[in-house]
């Protein structure tokens, strides 16, 4: 097919029809209205089915009865709504069901504001809901980049029968750019038949029961164990990243995620043109993080600078793939303000001038 | 190579359609472009811009601080955006809807009156499209040829607003191949 100027929103609707999502189930939050939009006249064409419902708590025990009968099944929101759906994703997370949500990030917290933010990647890799439970959590940084993670969020949330978080910022939304899906793509991963779902057997099968209640804590606890082995067998292999510039030399290692990783790469040249060798890693999964590749890239550095839109969440993992090996730097805006190439070139360049401050615990 | 260019206006200037089809006819040229809309609490009659790269690879940072070029149609877009142009850079005014001298000395400054010249081609929606042209002739980022057909594409059905636009497109063209001369 040939290449499409699309915008972030659209692509992400267009690329879940693509890999067979037949419905979705969500209420509206400014800066991803778009995909909704998108989904409510697309799916009808393909014989799936669109449901706005009454709020985001309700879009989540949708998704969740929904897939349940093994549909591939999708929904998106933006921070408060996801917010709203944290007992759901808990939940999913708890029955082993298959979804891909999307997070078009804005600026929290609370209310916050409808621009460009990175502030809920606690929320996304560490928790939001309750319990033992982890999201794998994929963070494209262009518009073909989310189509094509979309398309593998479905094969990777049903083959591991877990919920799957895309993790964008407002600037992934609405920004446009050309997009090429590829005909007969090939799953990211070996499907297996869902015989798990329940999808009425009139006896001729043992029930299947989409389940996340167990008062025997000794079944429980194999429950939790059980869905531990499974996350360790996501952080082994299925992480993410990529690396810019790290084949040359390089006085500083900058780490950065979505479209702030594009603003990196443009500081990282213009700061090669001024004699400054810098160089990023790039994590497209953030859970799981690329621990390894952080701690391998910053041993040719002298310093590492995390660069986020948040006042610093990402950072910690970067801490802990550092384990204090090299002193670590912040760069960042909050409240939809963007960071520009000039910024953190200047950042970086204080950095090595040694008049930057180090990030440190007390 | 890169083009990048914030074109600003109120909204209905049609600002965010003319940098859309930029991004389109280059990506028909086969380069690499973005196009980023501002998005915000805007208001009836506000403000909108939008920022376009054109780039001969992989477009980095799709967020222009300092911009090759502004296409300012209103006054509040010139005040807005005068001062974040790249020294050297151009600053294509629409002189029809703003009459204040920028201050700017280290960029090429392009005086276009679009709305007027909208008006005598019988087109007065026109005038994004003479700015558009003017940007073209100004910086070539992308063949006039290429966006005619653009235009012929997006306006099909209406063969009238197709020619209408083609003359203000060829009309801002040669104002802005003029002007650099």
């Amino acid at each position: 097919m040939a290449k499409k100027l699309m915008k972030g929103s659209e692509a992400i609707g267009e690329a879940a029809v693509r890999a067979n999502c037949k419905l979705f189930f969500g209420y509206p939050i400014t800066p991803q209205n778009e995909i909704p939009e998108y989904m409510s006249h697309r799916l009808p064409q393909v014989g799936g089915t669109f449901v706005q419902a009454e709020s985001e708590v309700a879009a989540s025990n949708m998704i969740y009865g929904a897939a349940g009968t093994g549909e591939r099944v999708f929904t998106s929101s933006s921070s408060p709504g996801i917010s709203l759906m944290a007992e759901g994703i808990s939940y999913l997370a708890g029955s082993e069901l298959p979804v891909v949500l999307v997070n078009i990030m804005r600026a929290g917290p609370g209310l916050g504001g409808i621009l460009p933010s990175q502030a809920d990647y606690f929320q996304a890799t560490k928790g939001g809901g309750h319990g033992d439970y982890r999201l794998l959590v994929l963070a494209p940084w262009s518009v073909q980049e989310a189509a094509d993670l979309v398309q593998d969020a479905f094969d990777l949330a049903d083959f591991y029968r877990n919920p799957v978080m895309i993790l964008g910022d407002g600037l992934i939304g609405q920004m446009m750019e050309p997009v090429e899906f590829k005909e007969n793509r090939v799953p990211c991963k070996p499907l297996k038949p869902k015989d798990w779902a329940a999808t009425g057997c009139k006896g001729d099968r043992p029930t299947n029961i989409i389940n996340s209640l167990f008062l025997d804590p000794q079944v429980l606890e194999y429950h939790n164990q059980k869905l531990k082995a499974k996350y360790d067998t996501m952080s082994r292999d299925e992480v993410r990243f990529t690396e810019y510039g790290t084949g040359d030399d390089y006085d500083l290692l900058i780490v950065a995620y979505g479209t702030v990783a594009r603003v990196c790469s443009t500081a990282i040249e213009d700061l090669r043109e001024d004699g400054i060798k810098a160089a990023m890693v790039r994590p497209i999964s953030l859970f799981p993080f690329p621990y390894e590749a952080v701690r391998r890239a910053a041993k040719k550095a002298k310093a590492v600078l995390v660069v986020e839109l948040s006042c610093g969440q990402m950072i910690e993992d970067v801490q802990l793939a550092l384990e204090g090996s090299r002193p670590v730097h912040f760069y960042g805006r909050q409240g939809g303000m963007l960071a520009s190439p000039e910024e953190v070139a200047q950042k970086a360049k204080e950095v090595l001038a040694g008049t930057s401050q180090e990030v440190r615990h007390a | 190579m890169q083009n990048d260019v914030i074109m600003a206006g109120f909204g209905g200037q049609g600002v965010l359609l003319i940098g859309k089809m930029l991004a389109y006819a280059g990506m028909h040229q086969g380069k690499e472009v973005s196009w980023l809309p501002s998005y915000g609490p805007e208001m009836r009659g506000g403000t909108a811009n939008c920022t376009v790269v054109i780039s001969d690879r992989t477009v980095g940072s799709p967020v222009i601080q300092c911009p090759r070029a502004v296409v300012a149609m209103n006054l509040p877009s010139l005040e807005k955006f005068e001062s974040s142009i790249k020294p050297g850079g151009l600053l294509l005014i629409n002189s029809s809807l703003i009459a204040k001298e920028p201050g700017r000395t280290d960029v090429k400054v392009l005086k276009v009156p679009a709305n007027d010249i909208a008006n005598d081609l019988h087109n007065p929606k026109g005038a994004n499209m003479v700015a558009l042209g003017a940007y073209l002739g100004a910086t070539h980022a992308v063949a006039l040829e290429e966006m005619e057909a653009l235009v012929r594409e997006t306006f099909a059905s209406k063969p009238k607003v197709v020619e209408a636009n083609i003359a203000a497109l060829r009309r801002g063209y040669e104002l802005g191949e003029e002007g650099m001369k």
